[in-house]
């Protein structure tokens, strides 16, 4: 037994032993590279119309074609694009909020931590998804809107979370020894508690994204969020809330629902490997 | 104890005050009801009139003075499209949202329990691998995907279960028509509940299962199934609590989309089209009601869990 393996590589020997997250991850990148390179790999443009409408899948369309013509696989393919942009954006705002105001309320504390973790307090008072669906009703439907709502609205669970973790390693000794040494407080804040809660925060990104990705397919499906021409995996599910597409032409609507659960299964698996990877009283 | 209970009745006084002022922010935010009138055939004096009516001529914290008095005594304001007030609409729509949302959140603890505390017990079992997976795929599923499946399947496939509504139109009530109606929306929610409660319970039994207290117990040799039953469960209880504690938001604002899919008539049901027609007033009533039983819902579970758990920090 190698006594002197290092972090990273622990790290990453921990999460290979969750096999069914490995596989999980294998899928993910593979759909990521699928959607990274959609412009070469989708066999026709996803807003170009064909002959055929609502055709169920044949060879020239291996997924049929939508009430207006367009190829299914073509829109799925850009709309997982789309999907997975929106889920990654509005995690990195959200994680951005989440974590500047948690590493200063957790640090300065005092009357600034009261005043944000008040203000915390308050947002997640409302329901989630009536901020969100009330949101989406003020502003203009649409991608960035979309993406900035999720953003701003799903971050007060990463304020409380890295609060509590600032909390402790404040107290611990080497951020003690660092503010006797006289660091200045940016470089502490940043360049020692910091780089000590990133496992926590990437674990948590990884239950944001999933979330954000439930989201923007939930508003989509509703018709408040991705708005047409632009394909998402929720707007293309929206056609199901007809009657006869629902009953007659699954082909319209299964793929991209199974997508959606293919997509947020993966992201949560990963993000359980990587609890056990980083958890420090894991067996091995 | 009882300093502990006033104390954290005092700390959320404030929360309540920022509530009520984001609500109301919001409410300015997203338009003024003058922009529904103007028209050719309204001049701009009619509007000033209108506006010194309703009192938009004032700044907008005395504003918010004067609707907050309004809140004090009970009023919520009038619905823009129904005129009727939104406190009557509330209390007309909570009923079917609360027996759905109690019989979804009792239905995935039935599942749930089990389920977690065996995955517990049987750590890394085949059969913990299966309940963990499983739980992870039901959280993934997006509520309102699984609803249109379970739809496709039971109500047009197999003709078994009515998609749509409360009560069959046109019949008078009837128990079972009832609980055929509900069948599948419960379904839709318990299920996307129970995939998180049960990794839920499972880590929280985990940790008991570890504490050292049981490992005497276990040492002892009384056997394991008096270990979990007489230590183990009642132990866990104090997480459950907490766990029930934070579902409580869900019994109002949970069932948004689910209702939207089935046409369940309830709060969530009148709010999505609240929020499509853009009947603020209404919009903020549901918000605001929901924001408080939040509040309380917090309030109830911290104490609770003061009052289980003694070994807690009073602070």
């Amino acid at each position: 037994m190698n006594t002197h393996e290092s972090m990273s590589h622990m790290i990453v020997r921990r999460f290979i032993k969750h096999r069914l997250a490995v596989v999980f991850t294998i899928i993910f990148l593979v759909l990521s590279l699928i959607a990274l390179l959609a412009p070469w790999i989708a066999p026709y443009d996803p807003n170009a119309i064909s002959a055929s409408f609502s055709a169920p899948p044949t060879n020239l369309h291996w997924l049929g074609t939508d009430q207006i013509g367009r190829d299914v696989l073509s829109r799925l393919i850009y709309g997982m694009r789309i999907s997975l942009l929106v889920g990654i954006c509005a995690t990195l705002i959200s994680i951005t909020i989440g974590v500047i105001l948690g590493l200063v309320a957790g640090y300065f504390g005092g009357i600034i931590d009261s005043i944000i973790m008040r203000f915390t307090d308050m947002v997640m008072s409302f329901p989630y998804i009536l901020l969100v669906l009330v949101a989406a009703a003020i502003f203009e439907p649409g991608l960035v809107s979309i993406i900035l709502i999720l953003g701003f609205v799903d971050w007060p669970g990463i304020t409380r979370m890295v609060r509590g973790n600032v909390l402790s390693l404040r107290e611990s000794d080497f951020v003690k020894s660092a503010r006797i040494a006289g660091l200045p407080r940016h470089q502490i804040l940043f360049g020692e508690i910091l780089p000590n809660t990133v496992a926590p925060i990437l674990i948590y990104a990884t239950n944001v994204l999933a979330m954000s990705m439930l989201d923007e397919a939930a508003l989509s499906f509703l018709g408040m969020g991705v708005t047409q021409p632009t394909a998402s995996l929720g707007n293309m599910l929206n056609a199901a809330q007809s009657m006869n597409v629902l009953t007659d032409k699954p082909w319209l609507w299964i793929p991209a629902g199974s997508l959606i659960i293919i997509l947020v299964v993966s992201i949560n698996f990963i993000g359980d490997a990587l609890r056990d990877a980083f958890d420090p009283n894991s067996a091995q | 104890m009882s300093r502990y209970i006033i104390k954290r009745l005092l700390s959320a006084i404030p929360v309540l005050i920022g509530i009520t002022m984001i609500d109301y922010l919001i409410m300015s935010l997203a338009g003024n009801p003058l922009e529904m009138m103007v028209g050719p055939r309204i001049s701009q004096a009619a509007l000033d009139i209108r506006a010194i009516q309703l009192g938009l001529d004032q700044p907008i914290y005395i504003q918010y003075f004067v609707w907050l008095n309004q809140l004090l005594h009970g009023n919520l304001g009038y619905s823009i499209s129904s005129y009727q007030s939104v406190s009557t609409m509330i209390l007309d729509h909570i009923a079917p949202t609360l027996l759905l949302m109690v019989s979804s959140l009792l239905l995935s603890y039935v599942i749930a329990l089990p389920c977690g505390i065996y995955s517990a017990v049987k750590q890394y079992s085949k059969m913990d691998y299966a309940i963990v997976t499983t739980s992870f795929v039901a959280s993934s599923i997006p509520s309102f995907f699984l609803a249109l499946l379970l739809i496709y399947v039971f109500s047009i496939k197999l003709g078994w279960l009515p998609s749509n509504g409360m009560v069959t139109l046109g019949t008078s009530f009837h128990l079972l028509d009832l609980v055929q109606h509900m069948v599948l929306p419960v379904l839709v929610l318990a299920l996307s509940f129970a995939g998180s409660n049960i990794r839920y319970i499972r880590s929280a039994m985990l940790e008991i299962l570890q504490a050292d207290y049981l490992r005497l117990a276990k040492a002892k040799g009384i056997g394991m199934k008096k270990v979990i039953l007489k230590h183990g469960l009642k132990n866990a209880l104090v997480p459950i609590v907490s766990l029930i504690g934070t579902q409580i938001p869900l019994l109002f604002g949970g069932a948004v989309i689910v209702e939207q899919v089935f046409s369940w008539p309830g709060l969530g049901l009148m709010t999505m089209s609240a929020i499509i027609s853009r009947d603020y007033p209404v919009i903020m009533g549901v918000c605001l009601l929901s924001a408080i039983v939040v509040l309380i819902g917090n309030l109830v579970t911290d104490i609770l869990y003061a009052w289980i758990n003694p070994t807690i920090e009073l602070r």
